[in-house]
């Protein structure tokens, strides 16, 4: 190797005199590097399209600078007042307002800040276009106490002020104590009354219903995914179809499919009805409810649970059952102490996958549910597009993708993100 | 459970055809619902259900109005051009990233691979409403919101997890001694890239390809929120006429769905087999 006097003899060197190492070192840096090019369009891509649009929405759910964006000179005297004090705040308060109020109103931004601030509080809303109406007509000299407790009682009101002061730091939890049916009040965090809270019960009905549908795909999965394990491969194959054509047919002609059978006038009830089961006045209620969403998505997450059982199934060899039957095992015995335990990686890979995907769903919902068999995404949908309260929305998006983000790295721990199959 | 021996007992061969009755009984679960809806399509009432004529065969009971109507409304013709335009370009950028990107991290040594993957497949574990809040907050705050551009873009985006692991998967296969031969015999990267390794990851691509396709295709939730009515697609059209019960056409546009999936079910079959048997051929 040591053909250059030159170099030190104890050290491998390549032909133009580099030491090995060195030269092995560039060419690992030179291929992480090239790897890393080929990744960056994509990474960089990702980043801009769809991290950045998660990194917004978590910001968006703690985010309220609409305060102190609206009221800068309100904010900043009120900074000085005790939130627990008895006393309505001084008259440079009152003023600070009025400045602030007569800008927000030539920007028309008061009607905004009222229905943020009327999330947390109903009547706010009311409170700052009332005022705004009448702010023209406000005497410039003073004194604005009065005033502003002249156009509405409100502003002489400690809870109003109170409310004022909490919401303006530029962050919240306010958002987040929403989704959980929570409100900050003067003494702290405290729930709801008990007819106002309505979230906790979505989460639990999500998780409920999340559940059930991953319990029916195990149930009705796991002897399909049987079956094709010991079938031989070409019959298996061509039952794969079966599985396979739906998990590839549109998400909404399948839901539209449900919809066709499962309505007073489709073709189950009337199936039921022609065979007698049921009478004609007595028609089952089988869409808008609990029950359509739960059999429609069953059959739609179901081939994702067929899909991992099978190919954990496939691996399992015969020999191990026929060995627990020529020891004397019944049927039941080999099946349930022998088969069944190494499927259970199989039903562990399905059954998350299944919840993951179930929890977040909200096409099939939207459209079979009716009211009590919605999830939590389509609150946080009727939030973005119908009240427009997207801090809330964000905070329960944020709430979920959280959940699902946890699961994720159970399945992680299970399956291995790499071992994700398709088709 | 394959075939029952000579020797089973009655309790045994009960349990054998009870078990298959069982699983025809969940296939029929499966498929029944998917068939339905193609005779229904055919429905010459504007009913979601079998008509008395429909039931008899009767020829009166059946025609081809709804699929007419598929054909001639502007409505969803609007909508099939819209989803025509979107989903080949989603797919496009999609493929081409997402192939370039499997084809880097294929490669054995990838600083924070692990952390990289993540972030890439990460669209496709979000759940999709989420996404599309995401989506719905920063667009708009970018003024993408409503536009061509932004349904493109978030297209493209949910595809790419699934072009990266079908690559990711023809990749494991790839012999990379074919690689360094064909430096050895001469070729540049970029030549042995295009003679070398893309004939023989390209079933994984196109299958990549499909998927993106049928993502961006199928794809409602995202462009629900982020497109205006200009970018309305075929799922959208559909969602708006399943809960404002419009018409049967509906019907009509999901059996065309259904011979779509069959087409595409077919396709990747044989890719797959075309993938396997070339990778039969390379000593591994």
């Amino acid at each position: 190797m040591n053909m250059h006097p030159q170099s030190d003899p104890q050290v491998l060197t390549t032909r133009d005199g580099t030491p090995l190492k060195v030269s092995l070192a560039k060419a690992l840096r030179r291929e992480k590097l090239r790897s890393l090019a080929l990744i960056a369009p994509l990474l960089i891509f990702i980043l801009v399209t769809f991290a950045a649009p998660i990194a917004d929405m978590l910001l968006r759910s703690v985010e309220n600078g609409i305060v102190e964006n609206t009221l800068p000179k309100t904010v900043n005297a009120l900074s000085g007042w005790d939130v627990t004090s008895s006393q309505l705040p001084g008259e440079p308060v009152y003023k600070a307002l009025y400045e602030d109020l007569k800008v927000a109103t030539a920007e028309k931004t008061h009607t905004r800040l009222g229905s943020r601030l009327n999330y947390e509080a109903s009547g706010m809303s009311s409170l700052f276009r009332k005022t705004g109406r009448r702010i023209k007509r406000m005497d410039e000299a003073g004194p604005f106490a009065e005033q502003f407790i002249d156009i509405d009682k409100d502003w002489g009101d400690l809870a109003t002020w109170r409310l004022l002061k909490r919401y303006s730091p530029k962050y919240t939890p306010g958002y987040f104590l929403n989704a959980a049916d929570a409100q900050l009040t003067a003494d702290g965090i405290a729930m709801k009354p008990e007819n106002e809270r309505i979230y906790l019960l979505l989460f639990a009905r999500t998780l409920f219903l999340s559940l059930t549908i991953t319990l029916c795909c195990l149930l009705l999965g796991y002897p399909i995914a049987f079956l094709l394990a010991s079938l031989p491969l070409r019959s298996a194959n061509l039952l794969m179809i079966l599985v396979l054509l739906p998990f590839w047919t549109s998400l909404l002609v399948r839901t539209s499919a449900w919809k066709v059978l499962l309505q007073q006038e489709g073709v189950i009830n009337d199936f039921l009805v022609w065979i007698g089961v049921i009478g004609d006045a007595s028609r089952l209620v089988m869409i808008n409810n609990k029950t359509g969403t739960i059999i429609a998505m069953t059959h739609i997450l179901l081939p994702f649970m067929i899909l991992p059982l099978f190919s954990v199934m496939k691996t399992i060899s015969p020999s191990y059952v026929r060995a627990a039957k020529s020891l004397g095992a019944t049927d039941w015995t080999a099946f349930w102490r022998v088969y069944f335990p190494q499927t259970v990686p199989g039903i562990g890979a399905g059954a998350i996958l299944v919840f993951i995907l179930a929890i977040g769903y909200y096409i099939t919902p939207e459209l079979v549910g009716g009211t009590d068999g919605i999830f939590i995404s389509n609150r946080i949908a009727y939030h973005i597009s119908s009240s427009l309260n997207w801090g809330l929305a964000a905070a329960l998006g944020v709430i979920l993708l959280g959940a699902v983000l946890l699961l994720f790295y159970v399945y992680d721990k299970i399956v291995g993100i790499d071992n994700v199959k398709l088709g | 459970m394959s075939a029952l021996p000579a020797y089973a007992s009655t309790g045994q061969r009960a349990w054998h055809y009870s078990f298959r009755i069982i699983c025809g009984l969940i296939f029929f679960f499966l498929i029944f619902p998917i068939l339905v809806i193609l005779p229904l399509s055919f429905n010459a009432q504007n009913f979601f259900t079998f008509t008395p004529e429909m039931l008899t065969l009767d020829p009166a009971g059946y025609s081809l109005k709804h699929y007419e109507d598929f054909f001639t409304n502007p409505d969803w013709q609007q909508a099939l051009t819209n989803s025509f335009a979107i989903a080949p370009v989603a797919t496009l950028l999609a493929t081409s990233f997402g192939t370039l990107a499997a084809i880097g991290l294929s490669q054995s040594h990838v600083p924070y691979r692990s952390a990289i993957m993540a972030i890439l497949i990460s669209p496709m574990i979000v759940p999709l409403i989420i996404s599309a809040a995401g989506m719905y907050f920063f667009y708009s705050r970018i003024g993408l919101q409503g536009t061509y551009l932004g349904v493109v873009l978030a297209h493209a985006a949910l595809g790419t997890p699934f072009v990266i692991i079908t690559v990711t998967a023809t990749l494991v296969g790839f012999d990379r001694s074919l690689v360094r031969a064909a430096a050895s015999l001469g070729a540049n990267p970029v030549t042995t890239f295009f003679k070398v390794q893309m004939p023989l990851i390209v079933p994984g691509v196109v299958s990549g390809a499909l998927f993106a396709f049928i993502t961006s295709f199928d794809e409602v939730v995202v462009v629900l929120f982020l497109g205006s009515a200009g970018q309305k697609t075929l799922p959208w059209q559909m969602f708006t006429g399943l809960r404002e019960q419009i018409s049967p056409t509906i019907l009509a546009v999901a059996s065309l769905m259904v011979a779509i999936s069959i087409i595409l079910l077919t396709v990747l079959e044989l890719l797959r087999r075309r993938s396997e048997r070339l990778r039969g051929l390379t000593p591994s």
